[in-house]
């Protein structure tokens, strides 16, 4: 994957949990939560997606790199490297 | 095989905290004794026409766009958009008591103006109670303390008719106390009803049950109708199996009940000690619904709901006798903004009961014991309200005998048993409950309930 690939990634994810809210213009360097409303149940459901979707676990002291776009990118890039979009 | 989890209880509770298991594909399973989904909240036919069971009115409305109310979680955690609910607001909902009113919209400070001009003297105290309410943490899930309300708001209301008649709405709707009511519940039912407010899904409850089951099974969750749990089964005190009624044995690792938490105890095997020793639930209702041939508001039934008592102190208890007609809820069905009105018109009064005075009255004098109370609960609203007695063209009643016979809650407890379980651990290990006994009460707490109980013990 590419990290345009996996920007995308992160976006279906957002997409999928939290269908009312505006995704295209998300900043990568803002807060994900003060853009789209967040709370900790999301991002455990971010951290689940990652589970089921990748079969990536992200340990609860990495929750911090989740917190922008941009960091999520960078955090998940090197994990999914060999993988396809697809999934 | 072996199952993830199996939920006890097709409910609202049990219901949500499945979609949250199978979304994330744990192998789970609901087991429900009834027929039909819904439990406490279901429906049922009646020559030809559906009525919902429960649903008076979801509480907890907030719009479009606001997330971080307990119905924008909900809808996220369910992955719903808010338009999948088709919820269609109040139009105005009112507390009646002799020579007192108070109107409530979904606008709050509609709701803080009437507080205002009603008691003129009391607004400086009720705007201090509204304050502590909003900056109080009534979601903590730590069992620790256990402030009671009355107390409370006695410390800011001078007025005891003001105090009755903001607990009015907040008892009938969410309180499984008698007299007084825990504060934390007190706070959960305050911003339910009055900062955010009424609504009805348009489709009634069918809809929204329909909506969580299918979802549940296109997740991949399997849903056993008609057969319930007969006991549950532990090794070393850790939950190993489930029996069903057709004697069927389910492996699991664990079990998610809906069922109340005695109810869950009494099923347990090994049995445990514990079961005995918990408080029961006491507080029912009795029910009438009246299809009428004209619209409620053409009969003087405007209001959306009316929480009235015909005496200027309320009491919320279980009644010496088989109902207490001094108060009760009325709904008007009709009277939400729906896109299209319902052809017929509906009106729903609803009543204290007791329990135990219905469930002893033999088959025969039950059913005249119903007639005679609808006939008093109707003469003791129409002291206050238009009668509409020549204008019904059916009706049909349904007691806390009934609510337990469906739904297997002791006493048919609607809001369950006072003590709640909100971490919903019990003795044995990996069972857990989720719903009324848990702590959130009414359509959106049950659905929060069984969300937060499988975040919180299942899918870690
Ligand atoms: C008359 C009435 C009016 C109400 N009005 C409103 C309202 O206007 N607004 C509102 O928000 N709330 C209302 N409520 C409350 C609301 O319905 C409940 O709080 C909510 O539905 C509780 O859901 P639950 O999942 O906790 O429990 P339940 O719905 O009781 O779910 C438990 C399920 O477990 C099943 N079960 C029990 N024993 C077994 C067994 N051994 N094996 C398998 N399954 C079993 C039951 O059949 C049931 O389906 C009302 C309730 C009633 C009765």
């Amino acid at each position: 994957m590419t990290i345009e690939d996996v920007r995308k990634v992160i976006l279906n994810i957002l997409a999928d949990i939290a269908p009312d809210e505006d995704i295209s213009s998300i900043d990568d360097n803002t807060k994900l939560r003060d853009q789209i409303d967040l709370d900790s149940m999301d991002f455990l459901d971010i951290v689940m997606e990652l589970r089921k979707r990748f079969n990536i676990e992200v340990p609860e002291k990495d929750y911090e790199h989740l917190a922008t776009m941009a960091g999520c990118v960078s955090y998940l890039t090197p994990l999914l490297k060999d993988r396809q979009l697809a999934s | 095989m072996r199952y993830d989890t199996i939920i006890i209880g097709a409910g609202l509770s049990g219901l949500a905290a499945g979609i949250r298991l199978a979304m994330f594909d744990k192998k789970v399973c609901i087991v429900e004794k009834h027929s039909e989904i819904g439990g406490l909240n279901s429906f049922y036919v009646r020559k030809n026409r559906t009525f919902d069971v429960g649903l008076h009115a979801m509480t907890n409305f907030t719009p479009k766009g606001v997330r971080s109310s307990p119905l924008g979680k909900l809808l996220k955690q369910l992955r719903f958009s808010h338009d999948d609910f088709r919820l269609c607001q109040q139009d105005m909902s009112e507390i009646r008591f002799p020579e007192k009113s108070l109107k409530f919209t979904n606008d709050f400070e509609f709701f803080r103006q009437e507080v205002a001009e009603t008691f003129p003297d009391q607004i400086d105290g009720f705007n201090k109670l509204v304050e502590k309410i909003l900056s109080f943490d009534e979601l903590n899930l730590d069992d620790a303390d256990c402030l009671s309300s009355r107390p409370v708001l006695e410390s800011y209301i001078s007025n005891p008719v003001l105090i009755d008649m903001l607990f009015c709405p907040l008892m009938y709707y969410g309180n499984a106390r008698e007299g007084d009511m825990d504060f934390y519940q007190f706070v959960i039912m305050f911003k339910s009803i009055f900062v955010e407010g009424f609504s009805k899904p348009q489709g009634g409850m069918p809809y929204i049950l329909n909506l969580l089951a299918e979802k549940f099974e296109h997740l991949g969750g399997e849903l056993r109708m008609g057969n319930g749990i007969k006991t549950i089964n532990a090794k070393q005190e850790t939950v190993c199996s489930v029996t069903l009624e057709n004697e069927e044995e389910l492996e699991t690792t664990a079990v998610l009940s809906s069922m109340g938490y005695v109810e869950t105890l009494n099923r347990c095997q090994p049995e445990l000690a514990e079961a005995g020793a918990c408080e029961t639930g006491q507080v029912s209702f009795m029910e009438s619904l009246f299809v009428v041939d004209q619209k409620p508001r053409d009969l003087g039934y405007d209001k959306s709901i009316v929480f009235f008592s015909t005496q200027s102190r309320f009491d919320y208890k279980v009644p010496g006798d088989l109902i207490d007609i001094s108060s009760g809820v009325l709904c008007c069905s009709n009277n939400f903004q729906y896109p299209q009105p319902p052809e017929e018109g509906l009106i729903r009064l609803t009543n204290l009961a007791h329990f135990g005075k219905w469930d002893g009255l033999p088959r025969k004098d039950y059913i005249a014991a119903k007639k005679e109370c609808r006939a008093q609960a109707l003469d003791a609203l129409f002291t206050f309200f238009p009668d509409f007695r020549d204008n019904v063209v059916f009706l049909d009643s349904f007691t806390p005998k009934t609510i337990k016979k469906y739904t297997g809650h002791i006493n048919g407890a609607v809001y369950g048993s006072p003590q709640k379980i909100k971490n919903g651990k019990t003795p044995v290990k990996n069972l857990y409950i989720c719903g009324t006994d848990q702590g959130f009460l009414g359509i959106i707490g049950a659905t929060l309930s069984g969300i937060s109980m499988a975040n919180l013990h299942l899918l870690q």
